[in-house]
This record gives structure tokens, C-alpha cells and sequence, in this order.
């Protein structure tokens, strides 16, 4: 692995939390290319997340460096970083009665100047990113009339009106139905192809398989695996890193992951 | 918005002329030219004391919408963090010992107001568990709760037939002691945070999100939070200082605004600052020329402010989150 060549690259990152008494995260060292889309499978708690808000250059590791086509995060200023990182929240709720558009308006903020507002051209944007994600007719509904997967298309569709290169996803198919799952796959092998590079968190091995070029198992702070998927997506891998047992067979072409009750 | 702005205008200049002098009713022009007094009633009381009502309302309701947006809660105002029991201990407290000179109840409201947001801040910072926004509640409930058992200890300390009818009118709130001197002296910190406010309010929006949301968004959610959050509460002291406690505005005017404009706070936060100017106004005007006396002007709006949560309560136009 070319740690040089990488888009984002993670050096000897360790992690503790203000409040936390142990690093959630010690010496971690990972490569992500440009282009890819790289699953970050683990149990609750393995610091999946952590990992996603050091990338977005939210957290600051200490020590250790996460690097940006090699300069260091804190290098950029935070509207640069807007336009490079967007982000998808696991969940995230709003009590006012937003119409999507407007919702999904605000991702154009870092093209705007502190005490600029948006205009047209930054409306049309928005709108073209709800139809993509597939809420064409819904841009006048309001964010506390809908459901919680159309909630969560539509903070993709925010963060896909930051118009970035980078798109990290915090578990996004976790209140999606199976069509909607299927829509987000398709949606982000758009994406790739048009060059985004994709990094998302999931409990779901199977959307991992189906959607990702590379994967990432990570246990308690630690990387157990990394490599392409094909590499990582056997039955020994994951039953190590979920601590049970997992078969992984392949039907059709694809990854089917059979799991038993029974922890070890 | 531009018809609101009209309304206002309309309201200002309508106020101008209504009164009980000389007799209930809209005052002509003629009459004016007339009668001296009626000149000076109407350039030196009712003019500052109009657009002090207008002041306090855009203020009131322009706070309440940053706060109902730094809080991610449809349900706040800006006495959440003991911001106006700590103005109503400075008020009381300068009233019992430091005499009742006008000036000095104002400085003392403002202090301690911002002696309560301060205390209200540190302490949720030490609170070791729950989010950011469940810590400043509790931490503002507290305050408050402090400085209410102060404002108690010092109605039964004061003496009950001087003290103790002004430290009621005070928290019962009203615009009848306001001349030019009190205006010009709110004017510029009023002027100053509503422009701040206005300035800010499109990445107001960008502040109900999570921290880590805003910032991949390209803002940076704690300073910016922290300067409306100044700038709201130094608005609201400095108007509480002169017209006492007047609650409601601050919570009822943004879910207007909101029902009118959508909740952009885009156009949320200047619809807010026009409805609140509007409604101050009229409640003061009924405060005024209702009875023969003057009516506390915090009880019309709690009157008035209370029917209308009642109705969108009811109607269900206030979503909270479960």
C-alpha cells in the first residue's frame, strides 16, 4: 500500500475522547485510493464513526496524522473542506418544519461567503440532487412529514449538493427498505464512476459486499483487515471480527453471509 | 415580508396617534397644532415610547428564534438560561439597596442577566453527563430557580409600600417610565446585535444540525453559536432593563414567523423581528389605553401570547420532537 499516493491517508492515528480515561483508537495506519468505495464493517462501538469524523477533520487525532492528498487535515480551512468531505449522519432529526429544498439548500453553504445567502444557481443544484436521489415531487414536503428513509436520502442529497469528493456515510442504509437499499447501491456506484470517492460505516455485510471495492474490519479501535473486498469477505474474517460464527458462500456471483445465534 | 414591513409602519404611525389624551381615541392634527401639551405628550412620550416598543419586541422575538435554533427546540425563549430572573434579581436587588434611579436598575439587570447566561454556561460544563443542549437546560433551570428564591427573598425584604410595588411593576413588565434617554440609550446595542443577527441568519440554519454536521458544512459551530448566543442575550437585557420582564414575545413571535415565512431562518429570523416590533406595539397600546390606568404591558402579551400557543397547541403547529 502506497501510503504517498493515497487520497485520504490515516499515519499512526490514535484517538481518545476529552471525557474517555482509554483511546478508542491507537496507532491506526489505513490507505484510502481515489476512486474507491471502501466498507467499514465492526461490532458497536469498534469506533467506526471515530474514524469517519477524523477523516471529515471534525477530531483531531493525537498523535498521528490524517492526511488529504498528503497535507495534513488541519491544513485546510474549514469551507475547503466543505467542498472536498461531505458528510451523511447516521440520523439526524430537525424539529422545524423545513421543506426538503430548503433542507437541502444548506449544503451549498461552503461555496458561500460568511454573510452571503444562496441563490438560483445554488437552488437548482439542490433540486437536481433531491431528484437524484429519487425525491423528484417532494422538494415542497416538509422534513417532519416524512419517513425515516426518505429522511435519510435526504441528507444525502445534502451532502451530494456539496458537490465533494469525498462522501462519507455513517450507516446509510440503516433505515432503508430493501428498494431504498437498492437505490442508495445504485446511487453510489453512480457516484463512483463519476469519481467520487466513497467511505461508509455499515452493520450490513451484505450491502458491503454488494457496494464496496475495498473493506476495512475494525475491533476495538484496532484494523483486523483491510484489502479489497474479495480479499476480506470470507467467513473466517468476519466470524473473528464479530466474534461468531459466519459462513460466507457465493451464489450468483454474489456474497451471501450465513450467521448463527450461537456466540462464542 | 414587504406588506409585514407596511403593517408595521402602519401600526407605528397609528400608535403615534392613539392615547386617552385628550380624550380615548386617535388624536387629530389639528389638535395637535392646537394644543401644546398634546405637541408634547405625543413628541416627548408616546414617539420613544413607541418605538421602544418596537425595539424590545424585534429583540425579543428576534432572541427567541437564535435561541430556538442554537437549542434545536421549538420550545425555548430567552429566559432559558435565567437570563430574565437574573435581570429580575439585578432589577429587585438595586431596588431595595441602591435606591430606585432608573440607570442603575438597568445596569444591574444587565449584569446579572449576564452573570445568569455565564453561570448557566460554566455550569453545564461541568454536568457530567447527558448532551450539550439536556446539560444547559438543567443548568438554566437551576439558575433560574437561584435567582428566583433571591427575587422572593428580597420582595419580603422590601419595604411594602415603596420597594415593593416597583420591584412588582418591574417583573410584571411595562413601557410607562420610557422617554427619549431610555431609547437612545438601548438604541445602539439593540441596533447593533439585531444587525448581527440579521447578518448571520442564513448559517442560523446550519446551527440547529449537529455539531460535526455544521462543520462538514464549512462553518465552525461553537464560535458561531457563541456569538448569537451573546448577542441575543445582550439584546435581550438591555431591553429587559428598560421595559422589565415581558415574556412571550420571545417564543410565540418565531412559530408566527415560522407559519408565514417557513422555517428558513433566512426569512424566519427578519419575519420574527417584524411580528414581534408589530405585536409589542399593539400590546403596549392596549396596555396603555384599555383601562384609565396603565396595565402591566407583560401581562397583556402573557395573555395574549399564551392564547395563541393555546391555539397552535392545539392546531399542532409546534412540532416536538418525541
Amino acid at each position: 500500500m502506497n501510503l504517498e499516493r493515497s487520497l485520504i491517508a490515516f499515519h499512526n492515528v490514535s484517538y481518545i475522547y476529552p471525557a474517555g480515561e482509554k483511546p478508542v483508537m491507537e496507532g491506526l495506519n489505513l490507505a484510502i485510493n481515489a476512486g474507491t468505495i471502501t466498507a467499514v464493517l465492526g461490532p458497536n462501538g469498534a469506533g467506526k464513526t471515530t474514524l469517519l469524523h477524523l477523516a471529515l477533520g471534525w477530531l483531531h487525532p493525537s498523535p498521528g496524522q490524517v492526511e488529504l492528498y498528503g497535507e495534513p487535515l488541519k491544513n485546510f480551512s474549514r469551507r475547503e473542506l466543505g467542498k472536498w468531505i461531505g458528510l451523511v449522519p447516521q440520523s439526524e432529526n430537525t424539529p422545524f418544519e423545513y421543506s426538503l429544498l430548503e433542507y437541502v439548500l444548506l449544503g451549498r453553504t461552503p461555496y458561500l461567503a460568511p454573510l452571503a445567502m444562496p441563490e438560483e444557481p445554488d437552488v437548482a443544484i439542490a433540486a437536481e440532487k433531491l431528484d437524484e436521489v429519487g425525491l423528484k415531487g417532494l422538494h415542497s414536503r416538509t422534513m417532519t412529514s416524512i419517513s425515516g428513509g426518505e429522511r435519510q436520502l435526504v441528507l444525502i442529497a445534502r451532502a451530494l449538493t456539496q458537490q465533494p469528493k469525498i462522501l462519507l456515510l455513517d450507516e446509510p442504509t440503516s433505515h432503508l427498505d430493501l428498494s431504498n437499499k437498492g437505490r442508495l447501491v445504485q446511487l453510489l456506484r453512480q457516484l463512483q464512476a463519476r469519481g467520487v470517492t466513497i467511505i461508509f460505516t455499515t452493520h450490513e455485510p451484505d450491502v458491503a459486499s454488494a457496494l464496496a471495492t475495498h473493506m476495512v474490519l475494525m475491533r476495538k479501535g484496532e484494523i483486523l483487515k483491510t484489502g479489497t473486498s474479495s480479499e476480506v469477505m470470507t467467513g473466517e474474517n468476519l466470524s473473528a471480527l464479530y466474534n461468531m460464527p459466519i459462513q460466507v458462500k457465493k451464489l450468483d456471483g454474489k456474497h451471501v453471509v450465513i450467521w448463527d445465534e450461537k456466540v462464542n | 415580508m414587504f406588506w409585514l414591513v407596511v403593517f408595521l409602519i402602519a401600526v407605528v404611525v397609528f400608535s403615534i396617534f392613539l392615547g386617552r389624551y385628550p380624550k380615548p381615541g386617535l388624536i387629530t392634527i389639528s389638535q395637535m397644532q392646537d394644543d401644546l401639551l398634546a405637541q408634547r405628550l405625543v413628541l416627548n412620550l408616546r414617539i420613544p415610547r413607541v418605538l421602544t416598543a418596537m425595539l424590545l419586541g424585534a429583540s425579543l422575538a428576534a432572541a427567541g428564534g437564535v435561541f430556538q435554533m442554537l437549542f434545536s427546540n421549538p420550545l425555548v425563549d430567552p429566559g432559558f438560561l435565567g437570563v430574565s430572573q437574573g435581570a429580575s434579581f439585578g432589577a429587585s436587588l438595586c431596588i431595595v439597596f441602591l435606591g430606585g434611579s432608573l440607570w442603575a436598575i438597568e445596569g444591574m439587570a444587565a449584569f446579572f442577566a449576564c452573570l445568569a447566561l455565564a453561570l448557566s454556561y460554566f455550569l453545564a460544563r461541568r454536568v457530567k453527563y447527558g448532551g450539550w443542549v439536556l446539560r444547559l437546560v438543567l443548568a438554566g433551570i437551576a439558575v433560574s430557580a437561584l435567582f428566583s428564591s433571591g427575587v422572593g427573598l428580597l420582595k419580603y425584604m422590601a419595604d411594602p409600600l415603596s420597594q415593593l410595588q416597583a420591584i412588582t411593576f418591574w417583573l410584571l413588565g411595562g413601557l410607562s417610565s420610557i422617554t427619549w434617554k431610555q431609547f437612545l440609550f438601548i438604541l445602539p446595542v439593540v441596533v447593533v446585535s439585531l444587525a448581527v443577527i440579521f447578518g448571520m441568519r442564513w448559517r442560523l440554519n446550519l446551527l440547529s444540525l449537529n455539531d460535526e454536521t455544521a462543520f462538514s458544512l464549512g462553518i465552525a459551530p461553537g464560535r458561531e453559536r457563541l456569538i448569537l448566543l451573546i448577542v441575543a442575550v445582550v439584546a435581550t437585557a438591555a431591553v429587559t432593563a428598560v421595559a422589565g420582564l415581558v415574556g412571550w414575545i420571545g417564543l410565540i413571535m418565531p412559530h408566527i414567523a415560522r407559519r408565514l415565512f417557513g422555517a428558513d431562518t433566512r426569512y424566519m429570523v427578519p419575519g420574527s423581528m417584524l411580528c414581534g416590533a408589530a405585536f409589542a406595539i399593539l400590546c403596549d397600546d392596549l396596555a396603555r389605553t384599555l383601562l384609565s390606568g396603565e396595565i402591566p404591558l407583560g401581562i397583556i402579551t402573557a395573555l395574549l401570547g399564551a392564547t395563541i400557543f393555546i391555539y397552535l397547541m392545539i392546531r399542532q403547529k409546534i412540532p416536538v420532537r418525541k
